[in-house]
């Protein structure tokens, strides 16, 4: 677990960096994300702030999942910039995911631009015990 | 000027001559970023969370992103023209048996002061978070407002 009392560091945000380009410009990021598995299911954590739920695209393609965010600017109309540190824009990541999923049990909840995705294995991918008789 | 104002810190004199090198450096460092693309190559003053700060005629804004902490869990201070805001980010324990495959996303405490190009009216700041965004209102003292001069024509 992650020491309680340290104390964070600022990270620049890491740009996409591929050959395909944007449709429209401007910066893409790649969300920082947690991704941990239990015997029934895959669980994904993404930090994807400013990015609302009906901004949130999640798409399972052939063993693909892609992640798109979209980001509305924060800022109003009359302001003018005094000091930026951060960039605002798209988050895209994609995974390669090992398992089968049951796509039609996952679920998806995004609460203070924290994406919590649940992909639940398929029956078949579950381990099973096997019982081995003694003859 | 504006933006040396911010992340001019107060400089310790500690006597050693390193730090005024390393003060310079941080300043080319800023130059260069701002003539790259307006983004200093050292983020700040290196403390977490980066801010961006924008203005109108009445008030300032300062924006964090602090993906899953609450506006009410931050600890917000404001003087005549700064702002500390410290807080805690904290990610929830999962279950035991979980396999970690991949783990990004960081936990920690963090404290920063801000200085603002002018001076605030204290009673009039508000702060809330959205979609992992904090925002922070700070209303412009009187003083510190632009003010329009009409030109009486004799």
């Amino acid at each position: 677990m992650t020491d309680e009392s340290k104390a964070l560091q600022p990270k620049e945000k890491k740009e996409v960096t591929t050959s395909t380009e944007q449709t429209r410009p401007g910066p893409v990021f790649i969300p920082v994300v947690d991704i941990f598995e239990t015997e029934k299911e895959l669980t994904l954590l993404a930090d994807m702030p400013g990015v609302k739920a009906e901004n949130l695209n999640i798409d399972i393609n052939k063993g693909v999942l892609t992640l798109i965010g979209d980001v509305q600017p924060p800022e109003a109309k009359g302001e003018t910039e005094v000091w930026r540190e951060y960039r605002t824009g798209k988050y895209q990541r994609e995974f390669h995911l090992s398992d089968i999923i049951d796509q039609a049990k996952i679920e998806a909840e995004l609460k203070d631009g924290v994406l919590r995705l649940r992909l639940p294995k398929i029956e078949a991918a579950k381990p099973r015990k096997i019982a081995v008789k003694a003859s | 000027m504006i933006l040396r104002r911010i992340t001019d810190w107060p400089t310790l004199s500690t006597g050693s001559p390193f730090d005024e090198f390393e003060r310079m450096r941080r300043n080319m460092d800023r130059l260069y970023g701002a003539l790259r693309g307006g983004l200093a190559a050292e983020p700040g003053a290196g403390v977490f969370p980066l801010m961006n700060v924008t203005e109108d005629n009445d008030h300032f804004y300062i924006r964090a992103e602090l993906p899953g902490v609450k506006a009410n869990e931050l600890d917000i201070t404001v003087t005549g023209d700064s702002l500390t805001i410290a807080g805690e980010r904290k990610i929830p324990a999962e279950a035991e048996q979980v396999q970690y495959h991949r783990r990004e996303r960081e936990a920690g405490k963090f404290s920063r002061v801000i200085t603002l190009p002018s001076q605030i009216d204290t009673n009039k700041v508000e702060a809330f978070s959205k979609d992992g965004i904090l925002t922070i209102s700070l209303a412009k003292s009187e003083a510190a407002k632009p003010k329009q001069i009409t030109i009486k024509v004799s």
